[in-house]
């Protein structure tokens, strides 16, 4: 049977009924690396309290997406805008280096795959998330251990073991820690970076409940990058598929698992299910 | 009620999958059209693989139409289903629409209260109260108090069905869509269910269901559409449906 081009879906209106402001917003976002090109044309929009899921294979763009959300690198061209309270600072990628730094310390959390991106590995898992709030400029002690503890406690990290090294942690604890980390200055925008890629399914499902938890408690606004449809299926939304650096598809989370439109997603969801 | 305005009104509505690894088409339904107003309860009828649950399905969006048209009249104004942006529908399934299936989706350690009263909790129902309702329909539907603290993802099927029910209905919608609901349920629990549509029908919740036995539901009945033939019965003609 030939492809009929009539049976497609017509593209989407522009949002008619919501009134709140996209938190996030970004346009056209290209990036090459030498002769790679990572990210081509992307344009992301997440709303206040949303869970964007961003799934695609490794070298789809995923994760460099997210470092130019946490503005660790910047773009060939392109535009992002937060919406934060009380100001506007334009584009983001036109920053100084030292706004640049307080505005992800103040305003973005980022939990990595790997616990040696976020932590240092031989403070306590305390002082790791006080660390954040020093940057912040708190400096007293008694604050910063309380502030330190309810951050950890919140990701329901193990009160006892809050002077005990990352090291010694196993690899669910670890991403505690950065969480707690990532969360303790109560951030508009939340980072997550194959956060449960690793662990052990069972640990898996725990921490995704922590991360459910906060969300529906706090109402934080997460960007979640994975290549495990089952990780983004439970958390997400709303989700964007990413292949050669473009976004190929993106929709409700339930419509791109049930029925989606373009070929590869077609072929990731069949694969994984 | 044929005065006011419809609160859904599809026109020539169709599904079709194409499906790229098969270079081939599924083709669900076309040419479905109809209205319905607040209050109103709608049957979905047809053969299995008639394309009731797929468009159910289309209504709530997890399914994109390749044609046709949605028409939802929101408290926020006039919008499309067929082509809403995500955002809208999203918007649109946290307050006006909600879509009961046969399936709970239970998360571990959340318990059955906490799972019921979250939709109450997120449109804004203090935590004390928001409980005391999630207890009460929970009971309503048979569950057994000594069950409420504990999570459902233990539970027998039938078991999580009620928590699931009590879940999807216990925050009044504008526009209901009911999947095969029944299934898995006990007298009981079925005879609760069909208590609660109707005091929610009542209310001006328009509903659209899909029932294994429509019999349960025979007297909430206000019309049906048949997939298979995809004729619209009005209401003189339901009877002779129900009464088989």
């Amino acid at each position: 049977m030939s492809i009929d081009m009539s049976v497609s879906p017509a593209p989407l209106l522009p949002p008619q009924l919501m009134q709140t402001e996209a938190l996030l917003t970004m346009r056209g976002l290209s990036r090459t690396y030498g002769a790679v090109r990572a990210l081509r044309n992307v344009d992301v929009t997440v709303y206040p309290g949303e869970v964007m899921g961003v799934v695609g294979e490794s070298g789809s763009g995923k994760s460099t997406l997210l470092r130019m959300m946490n503005l660790e690198d910047t773009p060939d061209r392109g535009d992002y805008r937060l919406r934060l309270r009380d100001r506007d600072d334009g584009n983001l990628f036109e920053l100084g280096r030292y706004q640049r730094r307080m505005l992800c310390a103040h305003h973005i959390g980022i939990v990595y795959q790997n616990p040696h991106l976020g932590l240092l590995m031989r403070h306590s898992s305390s002082g790791n998330v006080a660390e954040r709030l020093l940057i912040a400029g708190e400096r007293s002690f008694d604050v910063l251990r309380s502030k330190a503890r309810d951050a950890l406690d919140a990701s329901e990290f193990p009160l006892d073991r809050m002077d005990s090294r990352p090291a010694e942690l196993s690899g669910g604890m670890q991403q505690r820690v950065q969480l707690a980390k990532a969360i303790a200055l109560e951030p508009a925008l939340l980072l997550l970076d194959e956060p449960t890629t690793g662990l052990d399914v069972s640990v898996q499902a725990l921490v995704l409940d922590t991360l459910k938890r906060l969300q529906r408690d706090r109402q934080i606004t997460m960007v979640l990058v994975s290549h495990d449809l089952g990780v983004i299926r439970t958390m997400a939304d709303r989700v964007l598929v990413m292949r050669h650096g473009e976004v190929v598809e993106q929709g409700l989370a339930d419509q791109v698992f049930q029925d989606p439109q373009h070929p590869y997603t077609q072929q990731l969801v069949h694969a994984k299910l | 009620m044929e005065t006011t305005e419809p609160l859904l009104r599809v026109q020539g509505l169709g599904k079709t999958f194409r499906m790229y690894h098969l270079d081939s088409m599924l083709h669900a339904f076309e040419g479905i059209s109809f209205d319905l107003h607040a209050g109103e309860f709608l049957l979905l009828k047809g053969r299995n693989g008639a394309g009731k649950s797929t468009l159910l399905r289309t209504l709530w969006r997890s399914y994109l139409p390749v044609e046709g048209h949605i028409w939802y009249r929101s408290q926020l104004g006039m919008i499309d289903l067929a082509r809403a942006a995500d955002v809208d529908i999203a918007l649109l399934r946290r307050q006006e629409i909600g879509f009961v299936t046969q399936f709970l989706t239970a998360r571990p350690r959340v318990a059955a209260q906490d799972i019921v009263a979250e939709p109450l909790r997120l449109a804004g129902h203090a935590p004390e109260e928001a409980l005391d309702q999630a207890r009460h329909w929970l009971g309503e539907f048979g569950v057994r108090p000594e069950l409420w603290r504990a999570y459902p993802s233990t539970f027998s099927g039938g078991e999580q069905q009620k928590v699931n029910l009590a879940r999807a209905l216990i925050l009044p919608q504008r526009l209901l869509l009911l999947d095969e609901p029944t299934a898995s349920l006990d007298a009981g629990a079925r005879a609760a269910l069909v208590r609660r549509l109707a005091d929610l029908k009542a209310s001006g919740v328009a509903i659209i269901g899909v029932f294994h036995h429509p019999g349960d539901v025979a007297e909430l009945i206000d019309r049906e559409i048949d997939l298979a033939t995809r004729a619209i019965a009005d209401d003189s003609e339901r009877i002779d449906h129900v009464a088989l």
